[in-house]
């Protein structure tokens, strides 16, 4: 299925060089439209329009209640900070979402060397949602003294098989980034496991100053 | 005053830890004094040990001979004086607080002074587990990972009344056996469970809001993160009865809202989904394959 793309910035999922992006067909009859960036225009015509999303939900950008918006998507390539991005994408849907326009994009992500995940459209959400509470809480072990970072990390490797550990990987990931991410999560659920921790208010102040 | 520590006891020894911690303890070239109050799972663990051996030898890791010295320094035993001449006693009994209050205490009282006492416990505090007996200074954390032959992993944890000479004494005797350990406060999970737990039951949560599916989920963490197993196919394998009690072992010491069990994992438990065990958790088994639930 041929692909159209209308970027407006850099994306975070194929960033510069990402071979996606020369997949690209310069042609408005392309079956599917993909956004990497706003504004965003809804297309009943197309089988699928792809809206690349970060913290936000795809509700923000078009009407789930829209009978145009049945065929709009919203997806992220799983991206730790500025390190570069797994080939994990999360494929966002609403419950009212056309199934053929969830399969024509799960194809077209597929066939660009991707994993997709379908999920619904929850700040955060599958991975965001689960993993940074658990770096909050582990960066709060820290200032508790429970371990060192090193001993936090090797247990997470040695114990569970983890590739790395929660600090490194957070703090490797950007401790700035998490701050965006924890503070975007807690503006919505409201609840203290997405409160941004100290550490990464303060790597986001110093930033301001 | 540390003295050398060459012999050791393990209690619980016909246990799935006791029986790793034995075999961790007799490799190293300790002799092993395994302790069990039953009879049955101790000499269970008779073949158990001879084969886990018999594979060393059969990859090359060790010589026939070097087999049959390590098996001999084995002993087990159900009576529990046997055990006053150990420097070391590990316990892996039951995860109950005043079993293994008691024990310590009863240990106490046979064991000589310089005897130090390690607790597997997950869950439980090690200062509470120490207030059983009259030497809390000789009592140390040594939370090992299952399998414990096999992994490397070790959580030590001193009580508030831990002496830096005994928590030393276990550090050194851990790292002389092979392991890897890593030091941590006397709180509730240590780091792995206190990390882990929750984690999990986030997992959970975020099928009870419709985020995705448990396939969808592990799918993310294993394709996103590198891991090995999803937090589904985690909680199916540890069985989700076990991650009922870890939530009320933790929850109500902690009160972190994340460490609350789920609702939807106490009806599954109540249904009688406890995971790879029951045949049927997140993930339906049917001999080794796995069907999304
Ligand atoms: N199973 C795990 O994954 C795991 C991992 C790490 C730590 N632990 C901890 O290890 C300990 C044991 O767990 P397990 O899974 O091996 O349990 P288990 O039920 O397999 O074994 C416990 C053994 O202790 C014996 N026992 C009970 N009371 C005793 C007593 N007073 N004196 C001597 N023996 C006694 C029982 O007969 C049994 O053989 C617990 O504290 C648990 O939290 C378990």
């Amino acid at each position: 299925m041929r692909y159209s793309i209308r970027q407006n910035g850099e994306s975070r999922s194929f960033p510069l060089g990402e071979s996606f992006l020369d997949g690209a067909v310069v042609d408005a009859t392309a079956e599917i439209a993909v956004y990497l960036g706003s504004p965003v225009v809804a297309d009943a015509g197309k089988t699928a329009v792809l809206v690349e999303l970060h913290t936000e939900c795809l509700a923000q950008h078009v009407d789930e209640a829209a009978p145009d918006s049945r065929n709009v998507l919203g997806f992220a390539r799983y991206r730790n900070g500025a390190l570069p991005p797994s080939n994990l994408v999360e494929l966002v849907r609403f419950p009212s979402s056309n199934d053929g326009a969830v399969e024509a994009a799960k194809a077209l992500l597929e066939t660009a060397g991707m994993t997709v995940v379908v999920c619904a459209d929850q700040p955060g959400r599958i991975l965001d949602r689960l993993l940074r509470p658990k770096y909050n809480a582990a960066l709060r072990f820290l200032e508790e003294g429970l371990a060192t970072a090193k001993d936090m990390d090797t247990t997470c490797k040695l114990g569970l098989g983890y590739p790395d550990g929660p600090i490194e990987r957070v703090v490797n990931g950007g401790l700035r980034h998490h701050y965006d991410v924890t503070k975007a999560l807690f503006e919505t659920y409201g609840t203290a496991a997405y409160a941004p921790p100290r550490q990464a208010v303060a790597a986001a102040r110093r930033k301001e100053q | 005053m540390t003295q050398k520590i060459q012999t050791v006891g393990v209690c619980g020894a016909g246990g799935t830890m006791g029986a790793g911690i034995a075999i961790v303890a007799a490799r190293a070239g300790y002799s092993v004094i395994c302790y069990d109050t039953v009879e049955a799972p101790l000499m269970k663990t008779v073949k158990q040990t001879e084969a886990f051996f018999q594979k060393s030898v059969e990859r090359g890791k060790m010589s026939t001979a070097e087999r049959d010295a390590v098996l001999a320094r084995f002993d087990r035993t159900t009576d529990i004086g046997a055990l006053a001449k150990c420097d070391l006693v590990i316990e892996a009994v039951f995860e109950n607080l005043e079993v293994k209050r008691k024990l310590i205490g009863r240990l106490d009282e046979i064991c000589p002074p310089h005897t130090i006492f390690g607790s597997n416990t997950s869950t439980l505090s090690i200062t509470e587990i120490a207030s059983g007996c009259s030497r809390p200074e000789r009592v140390v954390g040594m939370h090992f990972c299952l399998p414990a032959q096999l992994m490397k992993l070790v959580e030590m944890s001193p009580g508030i009344l831990t002496s830096e000479a005994t928590f030393q004494a276990a550090w050194d005797w851990t790292v002389g056996c092979g392991q890897i350990p890593v030091k941590t406060q006397d709180k509730p999970g240590f780091i792995l469970n206190a990390l882990l737990v929750p984690f999990n039951n986030d997992a959970i949560r975020a099928i009870e809001a419709g985020v995705a599916d448990a396939a969808g989920i592990d799918t993310a963490i294993k394709a996103g993160l590198g891991y090995k197993m999803g937090p589904l196919e985690l909680i199916d394998l540890i069985g989700l009865d076990t991650q009922v009690r870890l939530c009320e072992a933790f929850y109500p010491i902690t009160f972190d809202p994340r460490a609350a069990c789920p609702p939807l994992l106490r009806r599954m438990v109540a249904a009688g989904l406890l995971g790879r065990k029951s045949g049927r958790g997140f993930y339906s088994y049917a001999g080794n394959a796995m069907f999304g639930a």
